[in-house]
């Protein structure tokens, strides 16, 4: 087991004497060289989790095991691909590459080495010398994926890493990834708010409830690699998770609109029924 | 062309006669053969090096005061962004300092330092101290957090993550710092000098004054915005502009 959580916690001091539980129980494994998805509504708690994994956050109760070890606070063998990359706009992209690589301690000659090897496998060697700001969306989420990859961590944790770009970037980089995972046999932990991603990408997708957040359901995906969303393994299950969401959206509005969704709901049933009372 | 026109009425009000000329000395062209202008005094304070002397006793004190301002408004800055009690205290405190023009501070000065050179340096350091303080917290405290993280998981922390991150990050917040306090140290090194008896720019502009020698303080007037117009054009807003393009925060 690469990655482990018992029953694990967390809540968050919400004003003076207020706790705000936002992951209750979670408890799920993660095998080497799986690729995972963690799905779920926004506000779940999926970033909490991967927050708790990458040591940037500590549970409230229960344990993270990361290769058997209690996490105990960030390290460079799990490296974290946020949503927006998260690249140093005052580097330059091949700086941004070996930046984690010269905390290493390793010679500035391997480091170099090892960020060209790593910006050959996104294809963004020629530009090397540009800033963040001087690259596309898609672009930049594979230069923080390169920056990820070079560390050679256990562990690749990704936040929504590709939530904010276009359909067309977006399979591209599935095409991408995939490969990659393939190539270096990485175990990979992916969140994401879209179903058809986790899907298309994952071995196992981990469905998430929320308020509190916890694992609600788990889903195994057995389509053939590489993945063609409209496979029809994949779009059965896309159906299933769909209706499993379906409940849990309900839930979210009822808690959003407040008392107000309920006199909707109530509304509606009443102009029915006197809508069949006229009618007969 | 404006600066032409502005040069232009002047002559004509100080060729009317109006004041008398050492109330309103003409520019260039004197009133009567051989007599005083403004711009045969500045030349001649350059070349005789009265005006360059003090020039560089001016320049020298503002540096110093306000290396010592940039040091403490980016330790304060750094320990109010760091710690809720400092900020709770010190942060509290700072925006009422700020508030204080800081020649007021010059009677303290005087009885603690002395008349002079020292005096001086405290008005610059002090009237530059808070804002710096301020912009530097504001820059600190506003690094994102995603920036921060991405560095802990590639293996920064402490010194290391203060360094290459947390302090270039800040740096947008802390170039506009920058430039507020060195216009806030202009004016105070002004006022100290005008007051303080120790030489330099402003020590000139009151020897004028006592001296009723108008084109000796329309001179240095001069030689004073000249100054600080290439210091905030080639130094500041270079600065300003070379990262703004290197981030592309605009272009
Ligand atoms: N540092 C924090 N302090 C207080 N509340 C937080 C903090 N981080 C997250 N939360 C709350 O926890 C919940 C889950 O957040 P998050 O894990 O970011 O959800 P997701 O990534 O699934 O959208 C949200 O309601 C959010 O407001
Ligand atoms: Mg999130």
């Amino acid at each position: 087991m690469k990655v482990s959580l018992k029953k694990v916690n967390k809540s968050f001091q919400k004003g003076k004497d207020d706790t705000l539980k936002v992951l209750n129980d979670i408890d799920f494994n993660i095998e080497e060289g799986e690729f995972v998805s963690l799905a779920g509504p926004s506000g779940c708690g999926k970033s909490t989790i991967l927050k708790l994994i990458a040591g940037l956050d500590s549970p409230t109760s229960g344990e993270v095991l990361v290769n058997g070890n209690k996490v105990k606070g960030p390290g460079t063998d799990r490296v974290v691909v946020f949503q927006e990359g998260g690249l140093f706009p005052w580097m330059t992209v091949f700086e941004n590459v070996t930046y984690g690589l010269l905390r290493k301690k390793m010679s500035k000659k391997e480091a170099e080495e090892k960020a060209m090897d790593g910006l050959r496998m996104v294809h963004l060697i020629n530009f090397r010398e540009s800033y963040p700001h001087e690259l596309s969306g898609g672009m930049k989420q594979r230069v923080a994926i390169a920056r990820a990859l070079v560390m050679d961590p256990d562990v690749l944790l990704m936040d929504e890493p590709f939530a904010a770009l276009d359909e067309q970037t977006r399979l591209v980089l599935h095409r991408e990834l995939q490969k990659i995972w393939q190539e270096t046999g990485k175990t990979i932990l992916f969140i994401t708010h879209n179903i058809r991603e986790a899907l298309t990408l994952s071995d196992r997708v981990l469905l998430m409830s929320t308020r509190p957040g916890a694992v609600k359901k788990e889903f195994t995906v057995q389509a053939a690699r590489p993945r063609d969303p409209s496979d029809s393994n994949i779009v059965d299950l896309e159906r299933r998770v769909m209706e499993e969401l379906e409940e849990e959206m309900e839930k979210v509005l009822k808690e959003e609109f407040g008392n107000d969704y309920h006199l909707e709901k109530s509304h509606v049933r009443s102009s029915d029924h006197s809508d069949m009372g006229s009618h007969i | 062309m404006f600066v032409a026109v502005i040069i232009a009425i002047w002559e004509v009000i100080s060729k009317l006669g109006i004041f008398p000329t050492f109330m309103f000395p003409p520019l260039i062209i004197p009133s009567v053969p051989g007599g005083v202008t403004v711009f045969k005094t500045l030349i001649g304070g350059i070349f005789s090096g009265q005006i360059l002397a003090a020039t560089g006793v001016t320049l020298s004190r503002l540096l110093i005061g306000f290396f010592i301002a940039v040091v403490l408004g980016l330790t304060f800055g750094f320990l109010i962004a760091r710690y809720k009690w400092v900020d709770d205290t010190l942060g509290f405190f700072v925006t009422a300092l700020q508030s204080i023009p800081s020649i007021v501070w010059f009677p303290l000065a005087i009885v603690w330092f002395g008349l002079g050179n020292t005096a001086i340096l405290f008005i610059v350091a002090i009237g530059a101290t808070w804002t710096m303080t301020v912009n530097s917290s504001a820059g600190f405290k506003n690094v994102p957090d995603i920036y921060i993280n991405a560095a802990r998981t590639l293996g920064s922390s402490g010194s290391h993550l203060l360094k290459t991150v947390i302090l270039p990050a800040s740096v947008p917040h802390i170039i506009s710092g920058l430039r507020v306090a060195w216009a806030f140290a202009w004016r105070a090194i002004m006022a100290g000098e005008l007051l303080g008896a120790a030489g330099g720019l402003g020590y000139l502009l009151d020897l004028g004054r006592s001296t009723q020698a108008m084109d000796l303080v329309l001179s240095i007037m001069i030689v004073i915005g000249v100054i600080g117009t290439i210091i905030d054009n080639q130094v500041f807003l270079r600065m300003e502009r070379s990262v703004a393009r290197k981030w592309g925060l605009r272009t």
